[in-house]
């Protein structure tokens, strides 16, 4: 393998599937970055756990407001439209299906949809904060991942090893090397890199690529 | 009717050993930081409150707040969502030694199981942590084909309560996303502890936009200056 999408394409892919006027959840870390490569002439409402519809970007340095942040405590601002409510209001948001898109960062995903990515294990001080919240109610819920981990296992699995968030959950992966949708329990290749053969991503896949009739280039422009 | 009292120090009375007490706040957005602090002089004083149940989405950061009241040794367990900050150290180090307890409950759970409390409903089921560790020896249930998790109503003893308005009869605004779980706590404790920016006469605030009513509040006090969590950690502050 010679070469895989960088995380920036990564999230530019999936922003690629967010419809105008969606309502939005992207997860802490890695998923916010998604926000940035919106294709011009669409405009996603952004929800944030804590409280927020409709933010923007971050102020600059030396203007944050504190009281108004992310919920990954991040200085955040407001789009013209935005709202404030309580938590159980922002979860019953998430919860009661109103959000079109929930993407988040992952350990594991298998192909029946569960979602590992809250806990590596039972070392240390455990926190889920609204992760196991956001994988139910989003009418689709994506990950976006590296096809695999640093030492070069698969992250796409036959069934989860780490502990679960959530079960059954997930709707499609954004890998650097492709995009799979769950489909039945299984996995549904849409997209591959272009370099790349369907039997070298099976390779680094961890649980069979159903093939259909049509799969597509995955090609991202050089973005950062 | 007239909820305001003089001062911090008589606005955290009555907050005893072995209670359960909700503090508003996302992280520093909306952390009652004086009157969390009026409850810690008062421990230094007097050695009470000790072995307090805590409700936070978080568990302290720096050494200010919740996490000068873990380091001061008068929590005996948290209820959060997320224990981890930009400076965890004051909980990691006692939950690593088993000096303080831990109920993680996902933040959405925490968020209703606090507002069921205030709603005299004493359980729901949720799809959140079904097929979880998080879900075990909890009742669960199937409604319309799905799997739910029974989870029960979080109530307490008091709250800390940050507000940006009040008035003298208790109704309360908030400023931007410090409101997060304060209207849910405020319902959700027998005895709520409101400090406010200001405090004006009934009236003063349009009924139209009041957050949380002044019948889910017990006790105001005015903290003109209110300091805010987030910033006190960038100066590098430390309650002691």
């Amino acid at each position: 393998m010679t070469s895989k999408l960088s995380n920036a394409q990564i999230a530019w892919r999936a922003a690629q599937d967010i419809e105008d006027g969606a309502y939005v959840n992207l997860g802490i870390g890695f998923p916010e970055m998604v926000a940035k490569f919106q294709p011009p002439g669409r405009q996603a409402i952004f929800h944030t756990e804590n409280g927020v519809l409709n933010f923007g970007e971050a102020p600059p340095a030396g203007e944050e407001d504190w009281d108004l942040i992310n919920a990954g405590k991040k200085a955040i601002t407001l789009k013209p439209g935005a709202a404030f409510f309580h938590h159980a209001d922002s979860f019953g948001m998430v919860r009661g299906g109103h959000l079109d898109v929930a993407i988040l960062g992952t350990y594991e995903v298998a192909e029946n949809g569960d979602l590992a990515n809250w806990s590596t294990g039972p070392k240390g001080v455990p926190a889920v904060g609204g992760a196991m919240d956001l994988v139910h109610g989003a009418k689709r819920v994506a990950v976006i991942t590296d096809h695999v981990t640093k030492d070069g296992k698969p992250k796409l699995v036959k069934r989860c090893s780490l502990p679960l968030t959530g079960v059954g959950c997930v709707t499609r992966i954004y890998s650097s090397l492709a995009v799979i949708d769950i489909e039945g329990g299984r996995f549904v290749l849409r997209e591959k890199l272009p370099s790349m053969t369907v039997e070298e991503l099976q390779a680094v896949t961890g649980a069979e690529l159903v093939l259909p009739d049509v799969i597509g280039d995955l090609v991202a422009p050089e973005v950062s | 009717m007239d909820k305001t009292v003089p001062d911090l120090a008589a606005a955290v009375a009555g907050i005893e050993d072995g209670m359960v007490l909700m503090v508003g706040g996302f992280g520093g957005s909306g952390a009652p930081i004086e009157l969390i602090h009026a409850l810690i002089d008062r421990f230094k004083a007097t050695g009470s409150p000790k072995n307090l149940t805590v409700v936070n989405n978080n568990a302290g950061n720096g050494r200010i707040g919740i996490a000068a009241m873990i380091d001061a040794g008068m929590v005996s367990k948290m209820v959060c969502s997320f224990p981890r900050s930009a400076d965890p150290r004051a909980f990691t180090e006692k939950y690593l030694k088993g000096e303080i307890g831990l109920e993680l409950v996902p933040q959405g759970t925490l968020a209703e199981r606090i507002r069921a409390a205030g709603a005299g409903i004493p359980a729901f089921y949720t799809p959140a942590s079904f097929g979880t560790d998080v879900a075990k020896g909890k009742p669960v249930a199937e409604f319309d084909g799905k799997s739910y998790v029974q989870e029960r109503w979080l109530k307490a003893d008091a709250a800390l309560i940050k507000a940006e308005l009040a008035d003298t009869m208790g109704n309360l605004t908030y400023r931007k996303a410090a409101r997060n779980f304060s209207p849910l706590m405020a319902a959700a404790a027998k005895l709520t502890i409101v400090q406010a920016s200001k405090i004006v006469a009934p009236g003063e605030i349009d009924p139209e936009q009041v957050v949380t009513p002044g019948i889910f509040v017990n006790r105001v006090v005015e903290v003109a200056d209110a300091k805010q969590e987030e910033a006190l950690m960038r100066e590098g502050v430390a309650y002691s």
